[in-house]
């Protein structure tokens, strides 16, 4: 009987102890890895690899040059081995992780009959006028004409057009090709890219010290700019400001952003804003009884102003403001002047990234012709061309540096010329790639670093959308497309902000790990205590049984 | 801002010439009105409106130029294609009871309500964005409006404007009760009047005076209207109104005159030069009626009678585009003094401020032969800081207790007496003549009862499921792991000896 007891003793025992293992087997594989799952954050995969490969990219500029030899541009024999095509490419020294090449491809071909025909017509002025077919955007064609040719003036060998032309002097030489060569790189580095175009596009992401202020002139790339040409009157009981505004955007500010309606949408308005001052009070200048404003005093002018300028509320595109300042009669002349001291000719200033103010004073005359207030018609010529000056330059629309020898055309009546326009997408195109690249790079730095941030599928598509529209944008570069090449880069630009400000990414960031610990502790504790006593316990019983038998034997 | 630099100037081949347009009429006018209200309760009521009329279809086209109409606003209108906005911020409560209707009426914190063109396809989604949009513009949360908070009544809210149709389907309504309003409100909607806050009656908008009265309203409404009589053209009307009411007591030291720099702590220096119209109406209704006189200065050039709100009110008019209005002081203080002697009555209010001093409160009252007189104070309860609570903070905090003097007419003339000779409990207090004598009640000091928040519900519900779970796990863990088996009784309970040793006496066998 004792025995039999003793068998149901052990037989408890082990149920015990198998129930205790059970206990501590589903603890184990079952709740560990459900409350694992429960509690986890939740994060999409995203490509990480492709996005530190990004930063390693190499971007291959393409510009296709057609090269157009007329009948007595070069020796007879060179005109035989035509057509062929040479390529020229150079690597842009930037202090940048992206590499970039550029590469002129230059297809040489012979000059067709109705080219030919408009090449011997009176000046190149006239010769472009009638260019034979649209060309793609960022490709150009140069024109080599005859080394004796009238076209251009007898002391210029070169000459760059409103459009996407230009036109070079050809040699008879043996090297003909060679120095030909050499001359049309110069024509279309002038034409199309340049370090300086690169570096000032660049200029967020380069190191400070190489590029100063002046090239961070330009406004950021977005896919839209808000113009605001603002009236400042401080004084509306002395002056009655009347400025046709309406007429002035239509006949000079629509046409120049008709023009640049490639590289954004562009709304334009107008304001008119009384009892608005400048920051600073001018200085009184007594020999010339007028007011003068130093340019160490330029920077304090705006903020003040800024306050009532109105944020745009309708809209998330940068702004560029321009402001006409009639100052007060109190301070009137108002004069800017320029380090040295002599007064700035057209009494206006701009500010990087933010946009131009120009001075207008009032004519003296009209002051002793009426009572106050007086009334006061703006000039807007005057005002147009200081402010399509500053827009231009606010643009990153740069003069283009010349090579020697070379005749410029001017603008057509927009005030932009083709070329300048391809130089700004190449620009823009560079410039979105790099944002693009730097937003997805801190991106996923700080998904990495952070493992409370949840990552959602919608993140984790824009950021894929945001790679492959990096990745497409570089391949259009490389294969000289450069208007899909900018749709791209802006599609890139536009995702990888749209992941990067996605408000989901804040939602967990924020807990604490210690309360996490306040709410699992009671919880846990209760729990494991037990299964870890008799883990060991049965632990420590096992030993004990494996030694015993030693100890007999 | 990073450098500024000067432009050398670049030649643009510039198309035709400037033109030289003719001096057209000016297609938006301004308004401006200043109505001084005194009300029953004896406050005075300020009520603000600027009045902004563009001759202007905002549609959406390419180009919009403003000149007096806020660009901020009018880009609204056309990227939202708003047909009518109405927005308020309001602070305090319009006390009808004693302050009479008001001109304009607001509920307390932020409202909302807008009617969208019939040509917005999708109204909840521009009506979220242009919440968004307004409480980046007025600095106010309007963007916790969202569908819980949003109504379309059918009936209580038609157009104020031109409509042709009232498709309840375009508006949105929405209430954010909570909404604090603060300088930080009023300082964009200063921003949007024309003259800003530098020429004529909008220098009275001081906000650290605007804000230390009991009510506060501000609002922006924008409407269509009919741009002639025969209504064949719209233009937008953009109303900015501003009501307060200052309490009379705290701006006057207790009396009922007030002037318009005591109410402000500004004059009017200037009229606004791009206003056609600036007037300051003062009501002077009810002293007429009143046997009590007043007197307004200076004297106002013409008045204003009118049937307003159900009832016959005249106004005096100070028109501020009329030069003699202002030349004669170089500025305009427009001033209100109670002829009538005031009663014999005072009363002084010191307001309390927020853990720096308490408040004080005292009146002197005649009080007539058997009449009850009751002095009650309304309080709001209000959640201390959780640090400042006192150790049982459930047994309330004490409010201390009030305080009645009086002199008390006194039944018997008693006569004078030495002042050093009489006994000494009576002569703490000196009487000035035998006729009364003085008393000094004290009321019971009051327990008000504050809510407390509950300090240690975050621990208890972790202890409370701790406890559970252990109890729970712990006994269900003990049942299923240990061993039980049947201990064998070696020796008998206490029971059981004695049961044995009665045995052993009878001489039964043992159990």
């Amino acid at each position: 009987m004792a025995a039999a007891g003793a068998a149901a003793t052990d037989l408890e025992v082990v149920r015990g102890k198998r129930a205790a293992l059970f206990f501590a087997a589903v603890a184990i594989v079952l709740g560990l890895p459900l409350w694992w799952k429960t509690t986890e954050t939740y994060r999409a995969s995203l490509p990480y690899s492709q996005i530190s490969g990004l930063n390693a990219l190499q971007l291959r500029l393409m510009v296709p040059v057609t090269v157009v030899f007329t009948r007595e541009s070069v020796p007879l024999d060179d005109q035989e081995k035509l057509p062929f095509t040479v390529v020229h490419e150079r690597e842009i020294p930037l202090k940048y992780k992206m590499k970039i090449k550029c590469r002129f491809q230059k297809a040489y071909r012979r000059a067709l009959d109705y080219e030919e025909e408009a090449l011997s017509s009176g000046s190149a002025q006239e010769a472009m006028l009638d260019e034979p077919q649209e060309q793609a955007e960022g490709s150009l064609t140069v024109y080599v004409i005859s080394e004796h040719s009238s076209l251009l003036p007898q002391d210029m060998m070169s000459y760059i057009g409103p459009k996407r032309t230009a036109v070079v002097r050809g040699i008879m030489h043996r090297e003909a090709f060679n120095i030909i060569g050499r001359r049309i790189i110069q024509v279309a580095q002038a034409m199309s890219l340049t370090e300086d175009v690169l570096a000032a596009a660049l200029a967020d992401h380069l190191p400070e010290d190489k590029w100063s202020a002046e090239k961070r002139r330009p406004l950021k790339s977005s896919l839209g700019y808000e113009i605001t040409f603002s009236l400042l009157n401080p004084d509306p009981k002395s002056h009655d400001v009347h400025w046709d505004i309406e007429g002035a955007v239509r006949r000079y500010v629509q046409p120049f952003l008709n023009a640049l309606s490639a590289a954004g949408n562009f709304s334009v308005d107008s304001q008119i804003l009384y009892y608005a001052m400048l920051g600073v009070n001018p200085r009184f200048d007594s020999a010339s009884s007028s007011y003068y404003l130093d340019m160490h005093n330029l920077p304090h002018v705006i903020n003040p102003v800024e306050s009532r300028l109105g944020s745009s509320a309708a809209s998330l595109y940068p702004v560029l403001n321009f402001l006409l300042y009639v100052p007060e009669l109190a301070h009137s002349p108002l004069y800017i002047q320029d380090k040295d001291g002599a007064p700035v000719a057209t009494n206006a200033f701009h500010s990087p990234r933010w946009g131009g103010i120009m001075v207008y004073n009032v004519d003296s005359k009209a002051y002793n012709a009426s009572a106050l207030p007086v009334r006061v018609e703006v000039d807007m010529v005057r005002v147009m061309e200081v402010f399509l000056a500053q827009l231009r330059l606010l643009f990153g629309i740069a003069q283009p540096q010349v090579p020697p020898k070379c005749l410029l055309s001017g603008p057509k009546s927009e005030g932009l010329t083709t070329w300048e326009l391809d130089r700004l997408l190449w620009a823009r195109s560079v410039e979105n790639l790099a944002t693009a690249t730097t937003t997805l790079t801190s991106l996923a730095q700080l998904l990495g670093k952070i493992s409370n941030i949840v990552i959602k599928d919608n993140v984790a598509s824009e950021v894929y959308r945001a790679v492959a529209a990096i990745q497409k944008s570089a391949e259009e570069l490389a294969s000289g497309h450069l208007a899909s090449a900018f749709v791209a880069s802006q599609e890139a630009v536009t995702s990888s902000e749209c992941a990067f400000f996605d408000p989901s990414l804040l939602h967990l960031l924020y807990f604490p790990d210690d309360q996490k610990f306040a709410i699992y502790i009671p919880l846990f504790l209760p729990m494991a205590v037990p299964i870890l006593l008799s883990l060991v316990k049965i632990f420590l019983e096992t030993r004990k049984s494996w030694k015993k038998p030693e100890k007999t034997d | 801002m990073a450098a500024a630099m000067p432009l050398a100037l670049f030649v643009l081949q510039l198309l035709g010439p400037g033109g030289w347009c003719l001096a057209e009429p000016q297609r938006d006018s301004l308004r401006e009105e200043l109505v001084i209200t005194p009300l029953p309760s004896g406050d005075v009521a300020a009520t603000f409106q600027f009045r902004t009329r563009w001759d202007s279809e905002l549609q959406r086209e390419g180009v919009s130029h403003y000149r007096l109409f806020p660009k901020a606003l009018g880009q609204l209108i056309s990227k939202y294609s708003l047909r009518e906005l109405h927005l308020s911020f309001t602070q305090g409560f319009w006390r009808t009871r004693y302050w009479g209707p008001p001109f304009l009426q607001a509920p307390s914190g932020a409202e909302l309500w807008v009617w969208f063109q019939d040509t917005v396809t999708n109204v909840d989604k521009s009506w979220k964005e242009l919440s968004n949009v307004l409480s980046g513009i007025f600095c106010a949360s309007l963007n916790f409006i969202d569908s819980t908070n949003t109504v379309t009544p059918t009936a209580s809210f038609k157009p104020l404007g031109l409509a042709n149709d009232t498709d309840h389907y375009f508006l949105r309504y929405a209430v954010l009760p909570r909404e604090v309003v603060c300088t930080e409100n009023l300082t964009p909607w200063k921003k949007l009047l024309p003259c800003s806050s530098k020429a004529g009656l909008s220098v009275l908008l001081k906000a650290d005076r605007l804000f230390h009265t009991s009510y506060h309203s501000q609002a922006v409404h924008i409407r269509p209207v009919c741009r002639n009589a025969r209504c064949t053209s719209i233009s937008w009307e953009l109303r900015q109104t501003l009501s307060v009411v200052f309490d009379a007591f705290i701006t006057g030291q207790g009396k009922k005159d007030w002037s318009l720099f005591r109410m402000f702590s500004r004059t009017l220096t200037e009229p606004c030069p791009l206003a056609s119209e600036s007037r300051v109406y003062v009501d002077i209704t009810n002293y007429n009626q009143d046997n009590e006189t007043l007197e307004v200065n200076p004297p106002p050039t013409t008045t204003y009678q009118d049937v307003i709100l159900g009832t016959r009110k005249t106004y005096a008019i100070y028109d501020l585009l009329d030069t003699a209005t202002i030349n004669n002081s170089r500025n305009l203080n427009i001033q209100l003094k109670w002829k009538r002697p005031a009663e014999n009555g005072y009363i002084h209010y010191q307001p309390a401020q927020d853990r720096l001093q308490p408040h004080l409160l005292e009146m002197l009252i005649q009080l007539p032969a058997n009449s009850v007189t009751k002095v009650s104070i309304q309080f709001e309860r209000a959640l201390l800081k959780w640090t400042e609570y006192t150790p049982d903070p459930n047994h309330g905090f004490y409010v201390s207790p009030s305080v009645l003097s009086a002199l008390v007419p006194s039944m018997v003339a008693a006569k004078p007496v030495d002042w050093e000779e009489s006994p000494l409990f009576n002569s703490l207090f000196p009487v000035s003549d035998g006729s009364n004598y003085f008393v000094r009640l004290y009321t019971e000091p009051l327990l008000v009862n504050l809510p407390t928040p509950d300090f240690s519900m975050p621990y208890n519900v972790i202890c409370l499921t701790c406890t559970v779970v252990a109890v729970c796990y712990g006994s269900f863990y003990n049942l299923l792991t240990r061993t039980f088996h049947i201990e064998e009784p070696r020796t008998g309970g206490l029971a059981k000896r004695l049961a044995n040793l009665i045995r052993r006496i009878r001489g039964v066998p043992l159990l």
